[in-house]
Formats: C-alpha cells, structure tokens, sequence
C-alpha cells in the first residue's frame, strides 16, 4: 500500500489560463421587493438581491451579494436593520474564478421572520476580509476555521489561528487544488485511486 | 479449566490458563469514545445489553486503571498522539479492540484528516467491523478477544513473558 | 406566543432568579473581553500547544520514556514564561475525558475552586467530510452527512436531502413528507433521551444513565426496522425516502410512545424534586438573550433562554406546520430550564408522532421524477426507459444545475443548515455545514466562567455538543 497521498490535481492546468469574469454586480439599487431587505441593504452600493424559495416549505430566504469594500459596512448595516441573530459564516473556493474565495455570513431577523445571507468574494492573491468578530462575537470560530480549511485571512481577527487542524498542519484542505488526501485502496483485483 | 482431579478438594490447572481466565474475566476497558461507535459503545454497556455479564461494565476514565482500549471511531490526524499517549499509559497486559471501519481501516472517510487505520497508531488485536457496529457485534469481538487470551500465553504487549 | 408553554410557571422561583441574574450582570463585562478578544490576551493563551504533539522531544521514544518516568506530559503551560500565575493554575479536561462528550478539550484556568477562563479546544475529531462531500455524488452523499451529527442523523439527511431538493426544484410526495417528519421527530426523542441519560450521569444520578438508555433502546428498535440500521441511517434521500414504512409499523410507534412516556414520568419523579439535582443545576451556567444571537445558539439551549425561534414554527418544512404542538420556552436560562425545555420537547415530539400516525397520507413515499429516483426493481426487465434511467443514475448520478442553496432543519441541538454551491454536474462544488454544537461549544465560556470546577460539567452536559458536528 503506498503511502503518498495521490494528488489528483497536480495537472491542472495554469490558474490564469482558465479565469472567468465573475460578475460581482450590475444594477444601483437593491432589486427586491422585500421591504425588510431593502431597509438593511438600501444603502449599500452595488449590492445584488435575490430571493429563493425553500424545498418543501413556504418559507424563503435572501441571498445578498455584495463588493468585499462594503462587507463591514453590509454586516452592520443589516444587524442594525434588525438581523442580529447570527447563525453562520462560511467561505468556499471558486476555482478557475476571479475572484476566486467566496464568504458568506448567515443572519435571521427574528421579528420579521428573513433570512439573509450576505455573499462575498475575495481574490486569490489576497484572500483578506476584514473581521466581523467585534460586530457578532460568534463570528470568531467561524472565522477561524474558514482560515484553516481555506486560507481567507481576517483582519483584525483577534486569535487567528488554526481550529480544527493541528498546528503545525500545512495547507489549507478545503482548497481546490488541495487534493483529498485519499490513500488507494486495494482490492484482491487490483487498486482503485479515489 | 482442565484436569479436575477425581478426589475432591483439588484443582489442578496450569499457570498459564489460571492467569489468563483470571485476565478475561474482569477486563476493564478504557473510556475512549471517539464518535458514532462509542455511543453504541456506550448502548453495549447500559440497559439492554449488559456487558456487566462478562465483568466488563467499568469503563474506566483513567488509562491506568484499564485492561482494554476500546478504539470506537474516527481518529483524526489531531486526536492519533493523543490515542498513543493514552494507550502508553496504560499499564501492562493491555489490548486493542478497534471497532468500527473507521477506526479498522478509514472507513468511507479516505481523506487527509483520518488517520486510516488505528493499527499505524496503536497494535490492535481484534477487529469489529460495521458502521457502526451493533451491541451484538461488539459483544462477539469482546468475548473473540477473551478466547484469544484464553489459547494463548501470558505475555505483554512488547511479547516478554 | 400564545402557543408556548411558560415551564417555569411553577418553579420555586424567586431565589433563583434573583440569583441568576446578578450572576449574569456581573460577568458580562467579563465575557465580552474574553469572546472578543479586543483586550490584551492573557499568557496562557500563547503558551499553548494544540495537538499535544510537541510533548516530548522528538529523539525519544515517547512510549519508552513516559514509562521510565523520564518524561512527564505537561503539554499546556510555557514554562519559561516569566508570567506571574500567583494562585492561577491551568488545569486541562479531555480530549480523552469521560464527561467531555466526545474529544472535547477545555483548557481551564483555575483561582482556587473559580474558573477564570476558559478556552476550548476543538478538531480532534475532525473528518474532512466537508471535503469527503466532494467526491461524492449526490446519491451518495447522505451517507457522508449522515455520520456528522450521529445523535440526530434523519436531521442531517434531511437537511441535506432539502438542500439539494432546492436546487433542484422538486417537491417530495405527502406521504414522504410525513414519514420525514415521523422519523425525525422520533429522533429527537431518541436524541433527548440520550441528553437526559448523560446529563443525569454527568452531575451524578448514575441510575439515569440506565433509564435513558432503556428507553432510546425502544426507539432505535424502530428505527432498525424501518431502516434496518440503528444509527447512521442514511434513509432520507433526495426524493423522498429510500424505503417505505415496514408493516404495522403504527402498533410499534404505539407502543413506543407508551414505553416513552412512562419512562419520561419516571425521570421527573426522580429528578424534579431531587434537591441534589436541584442544586447542582439552577442558576449554573446562565446564558442570556443576548449572547444567543451573538453566538448563534439555536434549539433548547436558546429557547431555554426565553428566545423563541423554533424553525418548525418559523420556516417551517416537510409540512410540518399542519401538526398541532408548541414550544416550550424557559425563563432563566440555566442548565435546570435546559433539562425543563428539553423534557417538555419529549412531550412535544410525541405528540407530533401521534398526530402523523393518525394522519399519515397514502401514496408514494418518494417521488416519481426518473431523473432523482431510480426506477422500481421489476420495472427494469420491462421497460428499456427504466433501464437506461436506473443505468444513468448510478453511473452520472442525479444532474444537479448550478446555484447556491441553504437550508436549515431544526435538530435537536439546534438549527442544522447545509449550505451547497453546485456548479451543475452531478456532484456539490462545495458543502457547508452549520452546525448547532459548533456555537454551542464555542459559547461555553460564557456559560462557565467565574463558576466553580464542580459546574462546569453540569454546564457542558447542559449544551449537549456532539463532538461530530463540532468538528465535522
Ligand atoms: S465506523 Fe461508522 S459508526 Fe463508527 S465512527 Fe466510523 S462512521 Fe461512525
């Protein structure tokens, strides 16, 4: 059994060669009908609204994206607007994309019954965002462990460190073009890479 | 045991089995639920199934108190020096039950966090397999484990006598 | 809220709320410089190793040198620190701890019996399933999630199954919407009972270990017939769910809610007037309003604060809104309202199950749509179409279109969120899991700091984290 983790992505061809434009936002004003929404984001340039149903549910939410610049001012904005109940931050990697690291931050309005969840992207040559640990304290974790798994970095963060990897750990797995890490697994009839 | 005399009064028997039926019958295993198998870890011992039966309802928080490493789930690259550590404190006969395919081989989780298989780690002695393994089935890979120490010699885990 | 339950309308209240509130006033300031990290940190924390790893010097063999004594571990402090500890000493609980719950370790900072400060230390069981998601197709991925959180797994099938519902646009038939409702609601039950047995161990009414565990064994009976696995169930799929109920199912649900109910009476006869248990839990491990949403607790430990969000009544799903049942709320939010919501839940849940039995809608139990579900066994040796629809599901799998999708599920920890980016293709880009343990972990410095020793396992009990969805 070999040891080496088999790295499947070690072809991949040239980031640059493959980037797509990703289209960060058009219109000036938020296009959605939800007054609740609109009174968080009204003021926020640039900013994308859309509206989606839940499955098997009559309940939607919103999903919001917005320039990195006003990211702070986005969370303040909408925890002022009354989404004060924080219940994720996330990031993911949009490989072959620029820019290529998404954040995410997850908020209810517990009045008005919406959800809001605020949408970012940072490029990959500085995958910087500023905190928003001071504005939600629960933030801190997630934000440590969006680091660890895929290497965007807070500023200001007040313990940046690695959360569920080791210390001394290398890498950041969730990336891309981190492989799985997957040993092959040997069958009586020959070996099978995953 | 073998060799009961005919005259009452005597029992003979070897060291050797005398010591292992007395290892088998009051094995303590240590608490080292890592995931989903130690619950059915945890269901093996209370109400339903017993293990008190066999003497072995004292899970033992302390590695020094403990006969017997149930390794019952995952064991990710961050918990492996600390499952070693436990396992060197525990003091001698000791054994390693690993239960459960993630802590046999990885199981479904073939990736960078898992340690695939708990033998890289630790020495193991017996296997259970099953995702997570029923009560039923660990009960069969405990008392496997007592025959195992029944035929064999009184040894460590180093193999000195 | 004229459809919750005040619990705390009889508790012998007045000390207790006197008590909890001030210890709450007070120890806000605390812990806002703590969780926030803005004022100057503490020793302790750079001298840390997580990991464990550095214990030793690297040219001696660990094994051989803890036995000859020639090595103590004492991975935690920096010793060269010049710091001033005074009557400060760092105490260490777990990873391997019999009541962390998992592999949960606190690094505890101690004045006498008082806990200053509190640092928990997660990822020692971190799986990688996020990752693990990715090279899996949709089909196969509820057999992934299924293992997070493996206290309430139809919860996290479910949510994922809704997650990728949603991007796909689908509705599942009436009667897999009831059985996901069954089949979750009873895993509360069985989830709870589990609470209930550890939480009493863990303060030291040991007989509760026992009852709980007697009780969820009826419930995991159920689930083993129905699924024909005890845990880790993998039966709500995308579509609907894998296998219809088996027969006479309704008289096993019966006689399950009757074993439940009288063992849920017997645990508050043990338990309600029992002055140690009293004792050891009103008025520990307070967490206010406030600190849930900054936190983002969701479930019994949020509604046991008097935060009333329960997604079954908010956002509710799989129809969940046409049952009668309420939430009930507690006042003081100590680890004894804990134990009150999560008891009341119980009722609550069971009273769900009653409803769906009685109502339980015939037809399919997932949906007709070939591109999700494979056709039936016998429908492939007469029809050219089901095979070539049975052979694309399980070589491509089920074609997902591109699109971000969240959805949440109340679980009994609290809200269970998957988030998904598909970039189409039959397999997620990314997967993010909420998980209700993770806030609930990290909040437990608010509920433990400036306690005593002797608290802090009845304050974690009381979050009832599953080490599983911490770390994922
Ligand atoms: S073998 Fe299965 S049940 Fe056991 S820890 Fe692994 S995933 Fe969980």
């Amino acid at each position: 059994m070999a040891d080496e983790p088999v790295n499947k992505t070690d072809d991949v061809p040239e980031m640059d060669e493959m980037v797509e434009e990703h289209a960060t936002s058009e219109p000036e004003t938020p296009v959605t009908d939800d007054p609740v929404v609109a009174a968080a984001l009204g003021e926020i340039p640039g900013v994308l609204v859309t509206e989606h149903d839940q499955a098997s549910s009559d309940a939607t939410y919103h999903q919001a994206i917005v320039p990195s610049e006003s990211w702070v001012d986005a969370v303040v904005a909408a925890k002022d607007a009354g989404f004060t109940f924080f219940i994720d931050l996330y990031a993911a990697d949009h490989f072959r994309e620029a820019p290529r690291f998404e954040v995410g931050i997850n908020l209810l309005n517990r009045r008005e019954r919406r959800r809001l969840i605020l949408r970012t992207r940072v490029p990959y040559d500085a995958p910087t965002l500023p905190t928003v640990s001071h504005i939600f304290a629960g933030a801190n974790f997630y934000e440590r462990e969006a680091f660890d798994l895929l290497g965007v970095e807070f500023t200001g963060h007040p313990d940046l460190t690695r959360i569920l990897l080791p210390d001394e750990w290398e890498g950041h797995p969730l990336r891309k073009d981190h492989a799985v890490g997957a040993i092959p697994v040997e069958f009586k009839a020959g070996s099978v890479d995953l | 045991m073998a060799g009961i005399s005919s005259e009452p009064g005597f029992l003979l028997t070897t060291v050797e089995k005398g010591v292992n039926w007395a290892r088998t019958r009051s094995m303590w295993p240590a608490s080292f639920g890592l995931a989903c198998c130690a619950i059915e870890m945890m269901g093996t011992g209370a109400a339903h199934n017993d293990l008190a039966r066999f003497g072995m309802e004292v899970f033992r928080a302390s590695p020094r108190q403990a006969d017997l490493m149930i390794v019952a789930g995952r064991v990710s690259q961050k918990m492996a020096p600390v499952l070693r550590q436990v396992y060197d404190q525990m003091a001698e006969p000791k054994w390693v039950l690993s239960m459960g395919a993630c802590a046999s081989t990885g199981g479904m989780f073939n990736n960078y966090a898992l340690v695939q298989g708990v033998d890289e780690v630790v020495p193991v002695d017996m296997y259970v397999p099953g995702c997570p393994p029923g009560p039923q089935s660990l009960m069969h890979g405990i008392l496997s484990l007592h025959q195992l120490i029944m035929d064999g010699e009184i040894r460590n885990s180093t193999g000195v006598l | 809220m004229s459809d919750t339950t005040d619990l705390t309308a009889d508790v012998p209240a007045e000390e207790v709320e006197e008590a909890s509130v001030s210890v709450a006033e007070e120890r806000r300031a605390a812990h806002d410089v703590w969780v926030s990290g803005t004022e100057e940190r503490m020793p302790f924390a750079t001298g840390t190793d997580e990991g464990a790893q550095e214990m030793l010097p690297s040219d001696i063999d660990p094994a051989l040198a803890i036995q000859e004594g020639i090595e103590v571990d004492d991975d935690y402090v920096d010793e060269d620190d010049d710091h001033d500890f005074g009557d400060r000493q760092i105490i260490n609980m777990g990873p391997q701890h019999p009541s962390t719950h998992g592999v949960l370790r606190l690094q505890m900072e101690l004045e006498g019996e008082t806990v200053v400060r509190v640092k928990p230390i997660i990822g020692y069981l971190h799986t990688g399933m996020e990752k693990t998601a990715e090279t899996l197709n949709y089909a196969q991925g509820a057999t992934n999630v299924t293992r997070m959180d493996y206290l309430s797994p139809f919860h996290n099938e479910l949510a994922y199954s809704l997650t990728v519902e949603q991007l796909l646009g689908i509705d599942v038939p009436p009667r897999a919407n009831a059985i996901r409702v069954l089949m979750t609601e009873l895993n509360r039950v069985s989830s709870h009972l589990l609470w209930a047995a550890t939480q009493g161990m863990d303060i030291g009414a040991l007989s509760m270990m026992i009852y709980g565990w007697r009780e969820r064994e009826t419930c995991l009976d159920f689930f083993e017939k129905t699924t024909g696995l005890r845990m880790n169930h993998n039966y709500i799929r995308v579509g609907g769910v894998a296998a219809d109920l088996p027969d006479g199912w309704r008289d096993d649900v019966a006689s399950l809610i009757t074993t439940v109910s009288r063992g849920v009476d017997e645990y508050e006869q043990l338990l309600n007037e029992n002055p140690i248990f009293l004792d050891r839990t009103m008025g520990v491990g307070v967490i206010t309003p406030k600190e849930v949403e900054q936190f983002g607790i969701t479930g019994p430990m949020a509604r046991a604060s008097g935060v009333n969000w329960d997604l079954r009544k908010e956002m509710p799903y799989c129809g969940i809104d046409q049952y009668e049942f309420d939430v009930p709320l507690g006042k003081y939010g100590d680890v004894h309202d804990r134990y009150e919501v999560r008891i009341a839940e119980i009722r609550e849940s069971l009273k769900i199950v009653e409803q769906v039995m009685d109502s339980m809608p015939s037809g399919d139990y997932r949906t007709e749509d070939r591109k999700v579900t494979p056709p039936p066994r016998k429908r492939i040796d007469e029809s050219m179409e089901a095979l070539i629809h049975h052979f694309k599901l399980f070589t491509e799998g089920i074609a997902v279109p591109p699109g971000t999708a969240y959805q949440a599920v109340e679980g009994p920890r609290g809200e269970i969120g998957c988030m998904m980016i598909s970039k189409g293709g039959s397999r997620p880009w990314r997967m993010h899991w909420r998980a209700p343990s993770f806030a609930a972990v990290q909040a437990l410095p608010v509920m433990m700091t400036d306690s005593l020793v002797a608290d802090v396992v009845a304050s974690l009990a009381s979050a009832d984290p599953v080490l599983g969805d911490v770390d994922r």
